[in-house]
Order: C-alpha cells, then sequence, then structure tokens
C-alpha cells in the first residue's frame, strides 16, 4: 500500500495511503472516544471521523485531557 | 430533659454554588496537576469534597498511548470536569484549546486563561477579554483566570463570563492572599460568582480568602506540592468551609481597646 506523509502532532509521519482519521486512530492504537481530533486546524467530530480521508500533507493534532491546575 | 447537643445543621447549611446555570455542593475547586502519581491524586480529590475538577488539554503522547489520559482515573460521572485553557499566551491560541476541550464532549465551561508573561504568569487581559468575547458568541460558559484589578474583573462580568476568577497572588506562588481589599472590591461589585484561583498556599490562605466573602477558591499546587497531599485536602475542605461560614456569620468589629468579657460588676471588694 502506498504511504503518504502528514505531520502528526509536530511530528512528520508515514502512514498508509487509504486511512481515514478513525482508521489512522485504529492504527495508532487510540480510543476515538477519549481523544479529539483536529485536521488542518479544523475540529473532526466523532461522527464524522469514519468519513474523513487522511491526505497527504495534512497537519493532524490528536488531543485529550490531562493533569492540569 | 436532654443531653444532647443541640442539632445545628440547619442553621448552618449554605446555599449551592450556582456557576452558569450549574449547581454545586463543594465551594473548594481543585486542579489535577503536579501529583506525585494519579493513586495519590485521586485520593487528595476526594479528600477535598470538590465537585468541580480542573484538567488541561494536551497532545496525546503517541509513544505510550495507554493510561496516560487524566480521565482515565477520574470518572466523568463523579466529578464536573472544567477544562482550562493553561499554557495559552494569545486570544486565538486559548480559543483553539477551549473548542477541542468542548469536543472532548463533557461540557461547554471552560477556565479561560490567556497568559501575558512567563515568570509570572499573569495575564494579558486584553487578550482575555477578546477571547471571553468570540466563547460566549459561541455558546461557552467562560470562567475566566484574570488579576485582581476591579475595571477588568467589570469588563469580564459585562463580556459575559459565568464567573470571574481572580488570583490571590501568582500561579503556584502559594503566597496567600496578598490584596484582600482588591478581592473584597470586586466581589461587592460583581454579580457573577467570584472564585479566587491561584496562589493560594496552607489552610488559613484559604480561611482568610473565603472570609472576604468570595463565592469558591481553585486551588491545585497548594495541595499537590504539599508533604501530604490528602491531608492538606482535607485540611483546604474545612478552611474554605470555615471561612464561608466566618463571612456568612457576620465578623465583629476590630477596635483599637479592650473591652472585658466577663462582667465588671459584683466584684468581691
Amino acid at each position: 500500500m502506498p504511504m503518504i506523509s502528514i505531520a502528526l502532532n509536530g511530528d512528520p509521519r508515514q502512514v498508509p495511503g487509504s486511512l481515514t482519521l478513525a482508521g489512522l486512530l485504529d492504527h495508532l492504537g487510540l480510543d476515538p472516544r477519549t481523544v479529539v481530533v483536529e485536521q488542518n486546524r479544523a475540529i473532526v467530530r466523532r461522527p464524522q471521523l469514519a468519513e474523513t480521508p487522511v491526505a497527504e500533507g495534512d497537519v493532524i493534532e490528536l488531543v485529550h485531557f490531562v493533569g492540569g491546575g | 430533659m436532654s443531653n444532647t447537643a443541640p442539632d445545628v445543621t440547619a442553621h448552618t447549611a449554605d446555599t449551592p454554588l450556582l456557576i452558569g446555570g450549574q449547581s454545586f455542593t463543594s465551594r473548594l475547586l481543585v486542579g489535577t496537576g503536579k501529583y506525585k502519581d494519579n493513586a495519590e491524586m485521586v485520593r487528595a480529590i476526594d479528600a477535598s469534597g470538590a465537585d468541580v475538577v480542573t484538567v488541561a488539554v494536551r497532545r496525546v503522547d503517541l509513544d505510550r498511548t495507554r493510561e496516560q489520559g487524566v480521565l482515565y482515573h477520574l470518572p466523568a460521572n463523579r466529578y464536573f470536569l472544567l477544562a482550562n485553557t493553561a499554557g495559552c499566551y494569545t486570544a486565538d491560541e486559548a480559543v483553539r484549546y477551549a473548542r477541542l476541550a468542548r469536543e472532548a464532549g463533557f461540557n461547554e465551561f471552560i477556565k479561560l486563561e490567556v497568559i501575558g508573561d512567563k515568570e509570572t504568569l499573569l495575564p494579558d487581559t486584553d487578550g482575555l477579554l477578546v477571547a471571553t468575547r468570540t466563547l460566549v458568541k459561541e455558546g461557552f460558559k467562560v470562567l475566566a483566570y484574570t488579576n485582581d484589578d476591579l475595571i477588568t474583573a467589570l469588563r469580564l462580568e459585562e463580556a459575559g463570563c459565568a464567573a470571574v476568577m481572580p488570583l490571590a497572588s501568582p500561579i503556584g506562588s502559594g503566597l496567600g492572599l496578598l490584596n484582600p481589599y482588591s478581592i473584597r472590591t470586586i466581589k461587592s461589585r460583581l454579580s457573577v460568582p467570584v472564585i479566587v484561583d491561584a496562589g493560594v498556599g496552607t489552610a488559613s490562605d484559604a480561611c482568610v480568602t473565603m472570609e472576604q466573602g468570595v463565592d469558591g477558591i481553585l486551588m491545585n499546587t497548594a495541595l499537590a506540592e504539599a508533604a501530604d497531599p490528602v491531608l492538606m485536602a482535607w485540611a483546604m475542605r474545612h478552611a474554605v468551609e470555615a471561612g464561608r461560614a466566618a463571612w456568612r456569620a457576620g465578623r465583629m468589629p476590630r477596635r483599637e481597646t479592650a473591652i472585658p468579657s466577663s462582667p465588671t460588676t459584683g466584684m468581691l471588694r
């Protein structure tokens, strides 16, 4: 499968070219219920993750809650 | 005739803390940062009696994806999660973090921080107002971390904040309440809840802060950096309750002279 280059949480990364965002989370071993996804500065809501493809050059941020004051 | 002490439960009962239409029993709000480990954090938060618990939004660490999120340890059905925008230095950045936090799906409340200076972590009040206006328009309930300046507090209220959160002293400093006059003035002039956020170091600080009449206190480092966070959380819980009750009770006037507590008549001659 051809790989594509994306920026994932600030780091360059090669991922399979046919993934959706839901597939990317699965590929990374992440539970979509615990992560919020931002693609090219736009939040992608959970119901849309399985319908949104990952494209070459995408800037993707995966965030969650950590301890803080 | 009975020897049992009178029950003062009804007499001492307090009204709930209302923020943005949400009702909370505890007036102590706590953070989840800087604890030695998650087990200690969970026990300290439990001992604090807090209903509202703050969390931060950060990138998932892709090298270790299991059990690292704070929600793994804090059941969202037990605590009201209040996400913050800590670490944001511009209004745009804070708005971005707030939107991400809301997307996590818990609530529309955000503890808004727009920091203006790395050394003191004092707020950028211009950025704070800009971010507040944007977020209020988008339906957020904004709790704004600000300095102890009345004018900024009034403008934040006017901009639609659900609560205004002036500092007691800088974040993580433990210096206690540096300007009781300012905090009292802010409280007396605002209609929305005033929650003092940051700077409380120990139980007496919390008590004297609540005695200014504010609606609550948010703290993190005072618990997390205590030698015994669980015990300090317990102390803070009682200090907040004591300070609140003392303010409601109305203190005696201060005098420069003594007045005897015992009768001056009936003395032996």
